[in-house]
């Protein structure tokens, strides 16, 4: 049983400045199911969608980005709730507590006037009383060291902690309530191999031990190598790939997946690596037909002119591109 | 003179921040007897690697001396940088050595055409006299990191990609024409997918214009690709110096190994499995005594906590490690 079904999602940025009006189409027609206890990797470059695809998932919609279409609905425990259709008040009552999300900037979470252990108030307060003052501290040294991370950086100013203990610690302070949905969005990307390390082992354990969902977001796939279980994904807002992370990786079938894997360098090998050639499109005014065709080295007609369906090819594989609808024979 | 034949030779450098006030301040070492040469016959990249807080952009501030050293003293082509004290020879020094920033979109005004930066660049430096010389410099300067001056007339920072706004970013700094690039973290703020296209192009730049790069960054696969050689920085020192091949392939020092170790590798099955020790408190392990590694060390010994350890030469690169010590008791530096 999947934890969230995404459904046909589209949400786009529209904008009207003395009346140019200006559409972008961050998500568009984004179907995915994510299952419980799984570590769900969504890879693409800055500006496919993904942040924002994140912020609808996240019950985080603001003007200009508005929800056109399709559902998103989430299920805990007791019957499914659609995301898109909640009131502000309906939405304080799942948000942290049910889904909670990392941030990439996130050490800016912490107000650096206030001690860490205040922060961590602010937030439990939100969602329930706190009886004992005393009582809510062991909670919290419970919790942390739950985690490995020292006691006394409760104690702790932010300026204090490096930028990887700050990161751990918001990761903790995401996980208080022990959340059915974890979003992290970029959680290492302005860290460095060590701290980044440390970060998503945290994650994994937390994973372990609490059996939830942690939806991941980053562009490098090493990354996703190391701590996905399936991986999506996605280019011009759209998911183009979706697969178990070995079939990522091993039989990958999009082209532009295989270039994402490919220009990836490794030590120990010299070898010349490049880059996908040209830039991500504008998603305010995307190309015709297939998003990555005016940088696919196999385009074809057809992929300037319509676009390509996401086909089942396996067990959960599915691939949106001509080349393989073509060879599977239906073209559906 | 000595070092004339050397493109860059920084001797035993050291810069200590003042933190706080008089009585309850800290001195923090950011940069500790930083010793490196590099040769002017060949041009070469050499990579500046490490955490984040271990030093490695006071180091390259200290190269471009956009901060004043503590002690110790930068020699560029024989002259001694430390010293400079008119205009005439700063800009002589500054148009020879020619940074690079790390964030694309922060080292460009929002404001302005990006195309202004070339043309002021060009001018600034006496390249060119303004008119229409200037275009040809100009249009020379982006051809070589695969733009053209037509691409970029007229354009603002956000009409261009994060890969696009960093090649043009390098384009500045070719126009002056140097013959050392201190690129700080360049490819960090960029997109994996793009980030390959940056690097490839430090790469030709040093194959054909004879361009010697200083690469910093805390991506080793990166700088395996692209570096002959390379520095591991931890706390100001430097941990492990030598070939990119010998210090990557077989890491000798402790924190080289774990620093190996933590890049992600997009291959499966080739997960971590220990757990690493992080940094709680960054001021705590830059006031340690000894070695600054000893509280994350897998095999730290009694002396570590005590003495700081001596360079070693060890099969051609430098360690700094007690662990070498009886061993290479002869081969200290």
């Amino acid at each position: 049983m999947g934890i969230l079904k995404v459904e046909d999602l589209k949400a786009y940025y529209m904008t009207d400045v003395y009346g140019i009006k200006r559409t972008v189409r961050a998500v568009d027609g984004v179907s995915i199911e994510i299952n419980e206890n799984e570590i769900f990797g969504i890879a693409g470059e800055s500006s496919c969608g993904k942040t924002t695809l994140m912020k609808v998932l996240s019950g985080a919609v603001k003007s200009p980005l508005t929800v056109v279409g399709g559902k998103a609905l989430y299920s805990f425990g007791d019957g499914s709730l659609d995301i898109l259709s909640l009131q502000e008040d309906e939405l304080r009552k799942i948000r942290w507590k049910s889904i909670s999300c990392i941030l990439q900037g996130s050490m800016s979470v912490l107000n650096p006037v206030r001690r860490i252990y205040k922060t961590f108030r602010d937030f439990v307060e939100a969602h329930q009383k706190i009886e004992k003052k005393r009582d809510f501290m062991r909670r919290m040294r419970d919790h942390l060291g739950e985690l490995g991370l020292p006691r006394e950086v409760l104690k702790a100013y932010p300026h204090h902690l490096s930028g990887g203990m700050k990161q751990r610690v918001t990761i903790a302070l995401a996980t208080i309530f022990k959340p059915n949905v974890i979003i992290a969005d970029e959680p290492t990307t302005a860290l460095d191999v060590i701290v980044q390390r440390g970060v998503l082992q945290l994650l994994r354990e937390i994973q372990k031990e609490q059996k939830n969902t942690i939806i991941l977001v980053t562009h490098d796939m090493a990354v996703h190598a190391n701590i996905a279980d399936r991986i999506a994904i996605m280019y011009a807002g759209r998911i183009v790939e979706e697969a178990k992370a070995s079939d990522i990786f091993e039989n990958s079938l999009h082209p532009y997946t295989q270039h994402l894997i490919d220009s990836l360098p490794m030590i120990g090998d010299k070898s010349h690596r490049i880059s996908i050639p040209g830039a991500p499109p504008n998603l305010a005014d995307p190309p015709n037909g297939c998003g990555f065709h005016p940088r696919c080295s196999s385009v074809m007609g057809i992929c300037r002119e319509e676009v390509p369906p996401l086909i089942e090819v396996g067990d959960r594989h599915r691939v949106a591109c001509f080349l393989v609808s073509k060879e599977s024979g239906d073209g559906k | 003179m000595v070092n004339s034949e050397k493109l860059l030779s920084v001797k035993d450098i050291t810069k200590v921040f003042s933190i706080g006030g008089l009585l309850t301040g800290t001195r923090l070492t950011a940069v500790n007897e930083v010793y490196f040469e590099m040769g002017s016959a060949n041009p070469e990249i050499f990579t500046l690697a490490g955490e984040s807080g271990s030093g490695k952009t006071t180091l390259a501030r200290l190269i471009l001396h956009d901060i004043e050293l503590t002690h110790g003293s930068i020699f560029y082509r024989g002259t001694d940088v430390t010293r400079i004290k008119n205009r005439k020879e700063r800009m002589g020094f500054m148009q020879r050595v020619q940074p690079i920033f790390q964030n694309p979109f922060e080292t460009f005004n929002p404001l302005k055409r990006v195309d202004t930066y070339l043309y002021a660049t060009a001018v600034n430096y006496g390249i060119a006299k303004s008119g229409e010389s200037t275009d040809g410099v100009v249009d020379d300067a982006l051809r070589s990191v695969g733009l053209s001056l037509q691409e970029v007339q007229g354009r603002y920072p956000h009409e261009l990609s994060g890969g696009q706004l960093q090649r043009v970013s390098v384009a500045r700094a070719l126009i002056p024409r140097p013959s050392l690039l201190i690129a700080d973290e360049p490819v960090s703020m960029v997109d994996a997918s793009l980030r390959m296209s940056i690097v490839n192009l430090f790469k030709e730049l040093k194959e054909t214009s004879g361009v010697s790069i200083i690469y910093i960054t805390h991506d080793l696969a990166t700088a395996y690709y692209i570096s002959d050689r390379i520095a591991i920085m931890l706390r100001g020192n430097f941990v492990e110096m030598g070939p990119v091949e010998k210090v990557l392939s077989e890491p000798l020092h402790p924190y080289t190994k774990i620093l190996k170790e933590s890049v992600p590798k997009p291959v499966l099955g080739e997960k971590w499995k220990d757990k690493i020790e992080l940094s709680t408190l960054e001021a705590k392990e830059f006031a340690r005594v000894g070695c600054k590694f000893a509280g994350r060390c897998p095999s730290v010994m009694d002396i570590c906590k005590k003495e700081d350890p001596k360079n070693f030469l060890v099969d051609e690169r430098t360690v700094k490690c007690h662990l070498y010590a009886k061993q290479f008791k002869n081969s200290i530096l």
